[in-house]
């Protein structure tokens, strides 16, 4: 009887951890599906950003590099048009001016997005339901190869010219 | 002359897979009648399962510890350390997780399933019963086969959920990376579907090995060395089919 007791109190065991692991797996990796967090202290502001790129909720936010909080929330303002990002921020960081400058930048060349923070000039500091109103959007990568391209192009119409001379003397060459 | 010779090893080859094909479909007969008797299953799966969970935890732990660690190394030359948590998940959901499971699980539950079956052969203890007009089949082969396959998704699930703790315990609180872009960027990066491939993965590897080791020990010479011959061959049959599997269902699922 006792070993047939820690038998199924092993496999009981065991069957349990497993499916507390597939569930973990299923439902709090997959970016859908129900997440479970705890509520993190600190203070609670938003900004709003024309392009957020690839922001995600948990994504850090920093100042001078230093990790002082993270998105809370993003949602998209159908009047405005633009994104909401919630920030919190932890609460030992309570001197933040309320005119310090957000804008959302890539870490490394290939890493997530974040959010910096730069401070501004003010005297009175960021609290609970503050709004940043000056925010700079995320670069898209694209958009600036487009603009180089759009740049390479215009410089090569100008010297089109002079350059389709030296071209056509080339091809001259080697028929002569 | 060698032709011929040829000819006899290859059939024994398709004898030996056909065997195994008809040993298959009388267990997955018998598996519906073993399981009206849930106690003979569940001691199966506290063999198979519960007793391989520290092996396989602490398997876990250090995979994902390495994973974390070379993952880190390598993706910082990029600079683009962040990223380490959807590399270190995908990697360990997808590939990792299921196939060390299957190889641990041939390692330490599929040799003991083997050699123990095969010492009943052995000592004809599986004879005794057919005498008694006691179907070895349902009573012994088919609860370890259904042992086998509960615990293996229940074991990659357990092992991917240390992994997992293994890189943010190396990629974190050793290297660094911020813990929200960590979690973040996993949850960004891994769906449903990653999840569900390992999973899948993990219970056709459960069958295979399962019944690579029943078949092996049922079916084993019944002898000292036949037993000993039987496990050496579960293992290497375990290993090489997971792995052959692994690509195809890799394969199959892109």
């Amino acid at each position: 009887m006792q070993a047939n007791r820690t038998l199924e109190i092993g496999t009981g065991f065991f069957v349990l951890l497993g499916f507390a692991a597939l569930f973990f797996l299923t439902t709090q990796l997959p970016s859908s599906g129900l997440k479970f967090s705890a509520a993190k202290a600190g203070y609670h502001v938003s900004a709003d950003f024309d392009n957020i790129g690839d922001l995600k909720v948990g994504s850090p936010v920093t100042m001078a590099g230093v990790t002082v909080g993270d998105v809370e929330s993003i949602r998209f303002d159908s009047q405005s048009y633009k994104a909401v990002v919630g920030i919190r921020i932890d609460p030992q960081y309570k001197q933040i001016p309320d005119d310090s400058f957000a804008s959302i930048q890539t870490q490394g060349l290939l890493g997530g997005k974040y959010i910096g923070l730069s401070p501004g000039g003010s005297d009175t500091f960021l609290k609970n339901g503050s709004h940043i109103d000056q925010t700079q959007s995320a670069i898209v990568l694209e958009s600036l190869i487009n603009k180089l391209f759009a740049n390479f192009a215009n410089k090569s119409s100008d010297q089109s010219q002079s350059g389709s001379q030296a071209d056509e003397s080339k091809k001259e060459e080697p028929k002569k | 002359m060698s032709n011929g010779k040829h000819g006899a090893f290859l059939l024994e080859g398709v004898r030996k897979f056909g065997s195994s094909a008809i040993f298959l479909f009388q267990l997955l007969l018998q598996c519906i009648p073993a399981l009206g008797r849930p106690r003979l299953v569940v001691a199966q799966i506290y063999n198979a399962g519960a007793r391989s969970l520290i092996i396989i935890m602490l398997a876990g732990l250090f995979v994902g510890m390495v994973l974390g660690l070379q993952g880190f190394t390598l993706l910082q030359r990029f600079g683009s350390e962040e990223a380490l948590g959807s590399a270190a998940a995908i990697g360990l959901l997808k590939e990792l997780g299921p196939v060390m499971t299957a190889l641990l699980f041939a390692g330490r539950a599929g040799t003991a399933l083997t050699s123990e079956i095969g010492l009943m052969r052995a000592t004809d203890q599986l004879v005794a019963m057919e005498i008694m007009a006691v179907d070895p089949l349902r009573y012994v082969a088919a609860p370890r086969f259904i042992g086998g396959v509960v615990a293996m998704p229940l074991l990659a699930a357990i092992f991917n959920l240390v992994g997992l703790f293994g890189a943010q315990l190396v990629g974190v609180q050793l290297m660094g990376v911020d813990k929200g872009a960590f979690w973040s960027q996993m949850q960004g990066s891994v769906e449903l579907h990653d999840v569900n491939e390992g999973i899948v993965k993990s219970l056709v590897f459960g069958v295979a090995c399962s019944l690579i080791a029943v078949n092996e020990g049922y079916h084993a010479a019944p002898t000292a060395a036949g037993v000993g011959l039987a496990t050496t061959r579960t293992v290497v049959a375990s290993s090489v089919l997971t792995l052959l599997l692994d690509y195809v269902l890799t394969a199959a699922f892109l």
